[in-house]
């Protein structure tokens, strides 16, 4: 190996003189897990939200603005997850590069099956609602495909001279990923149309893909804490439907959902939305490994 | 008249500097052999087929702020009617073409309509600095760059009503340059120079255009961890006060910002400790004022919605440093929803002269329109 590049240095360095890495900085730790995968070495990644913590309450840091300073490009969800956090930190980092309308920004979103666009009138009396449709759409893997095509394409214009790793990347994080949804869909095909409740509407892409089915959440709207009535609500539902598992994120008091758990008998699962929220969920496949691992084990013991 | 509007050129030739410099820019592609792909045009979220020749799609972000404040207790130095609708404050912003961006913040109160800060801001510039033009809120310190409504309080502290004039603080029509300078291991390091025309309620009065203001502030940022960090700065301004010919005022203020947040573990905890120290030279026809200020505030979150916070301050009077008020406050804050705030608030102040007062406030807050950004 070392042999190797060792001839090839003198080529890599004529063919590309400005070798630099491509500085990649992302909202979330699942985007950089998948411009890691299509960029390779050629990349380098950040993350600006950690996996465990809630995506819609992020501190906008100085110290961010310093790593979007030095970016080439810039993946953010979009949909309104970023709106408390990013348009001062954009304006902070002094780089045309990333900003909106730019090449080096990218809104992941783009492409994406995106689920919950609000139909009617859309009010905030319906809690934070994102009037552009629900913005937890990367636990789906086939949106994770779409993310990965849409990182290599921007990759390519930004560093022509690695298209071809990129594409190469690509094609075999796709590889990769069909054979992990194979596996993925198996694992929860005897578990089809079993109904759960999650804490937030984090799961749409997650329920349609896997075909579970989210009939309720315990906040009583998007962004607002249980109260008394609406778990009560929880409470009934949940032995009416025979719900099976309360899913949580990580990032929400556990109290309510162990409460609504005690009084009906159902399971409390920590569900992660995202790469990063534990040390062993480390890259975008361990994700879908991890919560599937966990939403598989915890209705083992369901009769 | 002209005086004032040189300090309007750096701006303008910067902005005319940055249009060269992206014409350049896409005039000389960077070397690619090959052709990329076109890239698939990213459609915007698509706006209704528009019929009317006057699009909307274009218009500001909109919010409106309402700051409703309610106080029982007498304070016969400062008094706040027992109900009031303080502030209405209605943002505008949007980016105005692809080098700038602006953003106009009108509050409006029981009695007036102000333009409280109007500027565009320049995020396409050479160098990578950053410049706003128009009417701002002086970066001087910490808390004087916050609006009414972001404050974790109902009111200003007393460094800010003494030394900076009025509740209002410093804010005036200039011109803003900053750039920033990183230090290793990730220290965030920002210097900003300010010019004003030195105009500002109760601190500075411009008898002439060539009596402008200054300002210039350095601060240093760093992360420890992911759930600590800790923001230094250190600013000297200085402007004429108009008590006599070329009587100056001169401002320093050293800020101290540490914030925990953990961000695994125990969701929606935090702490926020604040603090600056204020020194005012006020150069005045009986003598020099030197007025000192102070001020220690933390904050902790308790859950989701609650947050209760304490502040120490003390001041000088500006024109007269042997005048020192000095007070403290407790608060309690909740949040019914991020749009909503209902905020508690018993403060005592001990004003010069013996002067007590004991209030209790309550305040309600409350916005519609477009979801700002959380200040920081």
């Amino acid at each position: 190996m070392r042999k190797t590049i060792a001839f090839l240095a003198p080529l890599l360095l004529t063919a590309a003189p400005a070798a630099a890495t491509v500085q990649v900085v992302t909202t979330l730790q699942d985007f950089a897990s998948i411009a890691s995968s299509v960029g390779g070495s050629r990349i380098e990644t950040f993350a600006l939200a950690k996996g465990y913590q809630d995506p819609h309450f992020v501190d906008p840091k100085p110290s961010f603005v310093l790593k979007l300073h030095k970016a080439d490009l810039f993946v953010a969800a979009g949909l309104e997850l970023e709106i408390g956090y990013l348009g001062p930190l954009l304006d902070q980092s002094r780089n045309e590069k990333i900003r909106p309308g730019a090449r080096g920004y990218l809104d992941a979103s783009v492409g994406c099956d995106i689920l919950d666009r609000p139909t009617g009138t859309v009010t905030r009396a319906m809690g934070d609602v994102h009037p552009f449709g629900n913005p937890h759409y990367w636990v789906d893997p086939e949106n994770g495909r779409i993310i990965a095509r849409a990182i290599a394409a921007r990759l390519s214009q930004i560093e022509p001279a690695g298209r071809a790793d990129f594409e190469k990347n690509l094609a075999a994080f796709d590889a990769r990923l069909t054979e992990k949804a194979k596996e993925w869909e198996a694992k929860m095909a005897p578990y089809a149309g079993t109904k759960v409740v999650s804490f937030h509407n984090s799961w749409p892409n997650f329920a349609k893909r896997f075909k579970i089915s989210i009939v309720g959440f315990v906040e009583p709207k998007p962004g607002i804490p249980p109260t008394p009535a609406h778990t009560l609500e929880i409470i009934n539902l949940i032995t009416a439907e025979k719900v099976p598992l309360i899913l949580i994120e990580p990032y929400f008091d556990s109290k309510t959902p162990d409460f609504i758990a005690s009084k009906t008998g159902a399971k409390v699962v920590r569900f992660y939305p995202s790469v990063g929220g534990l040390p062993e969920i480390k890259d975008y496949f361990s994700l879908f490994d991890y919560d599937i691992d966990a939403f598989v084990n915890a209705m083992k013991g369901v009769k | 008249m002209s005086r004032r509007h040189i300090w309007i050129l750096p701006g303008v030739a910067a902005a005319l500097l940055s249009v060269a410099a992206s014409a350049q820019e896409t005039a000389t592609p960077t070397p690619a052999p090959t052709p990329t792909p076109a890239p698939a045009p990213e459609p915007a979220p698509a706006p209704a087929a528009s019929t009317s020749p006057n699009s909307t799609y274009f218009n500001p972000a909109i919010a409106v702020i309402g700051n409703f404040l309610a106080v029982t207790g007498d304070n016969p130095v400062e008094d706040t009617p027992s109900f009031e609708m303080r502030e209405s404050e209605f943002s505008f912003q949007a980016v105005v073409d692809p080098y700038a961006k602006a953003d106009f913040f009108v509050s409006l109160s029981s009695d007036e309509v102000e333009l409280e800060e109007g500027f565009i801001t320049f995020t396409h510039l050479p160098a990578d600095l950053l410049v706003k033009v128009g009417k701002f809120k002086a970066q001087f310190g910490k808390i004087n760059l916050m609006h009414l409504h972001v404050l974790p309080w109902v009111d200003e502290p007393l460094p800010v009503v003494n030394l900076l004039g009025s509740e209002e603080g410093w804010s005036d029509a200039g011109v803003s340059v900053s750039r920033l300078f990183p230090l290793p291991s990730d220290t965030f390091s920002e210097l900003i120079v300010q010019v004003f025309r030195g105009e500002v309620e109760g601190l500075f009065e411009a008898e002439s255009n060539s009596d402008l203001a200054y300002l210039a502030q350095y601060r240093l940022y760093r992360d420890f961890g992911d759930d600590h960090n800790v923001e230094l700065g250190g600013t000297w301004g200085q402007g004429f006060n108009g008590t006599a010919e070329d009587a100056k005022t001169s401002l320093t203020n050293v800020h101290l910002v540490y914030r925990w947040r953990p961000l695994s573990g125990k969701p929606h905890r935090g702490f926020i400790l604040r603090s600056e120290y204020y020194w005012s030279d006020r150069e005045q026809l009986e003598g020099d004022q030197k007025a000192t200020g102070f001020f220690v505030a933390g904050d902790y979150r308790l859950g989701q919605r609650w947050f209760a916070g304490a502040r120490y301050e003390f001041s000088d009077h500006a024109d007269d440093a042997a005048l020192r008020d000095e007070g403290g406050a407790l608060t309690l804050t909740f949040w019914p929803s991020e749009f909503s705030q209902l905020r508690g608030e018993l403060r005592q102040r001990r004003y010069a002269g013996g002067i007590e007062a004991t209030e209790a406030f309550l305040q309600l807050q409350f916005s519609i329109g477009a979801h700002g950004a959380h200040p920081f």
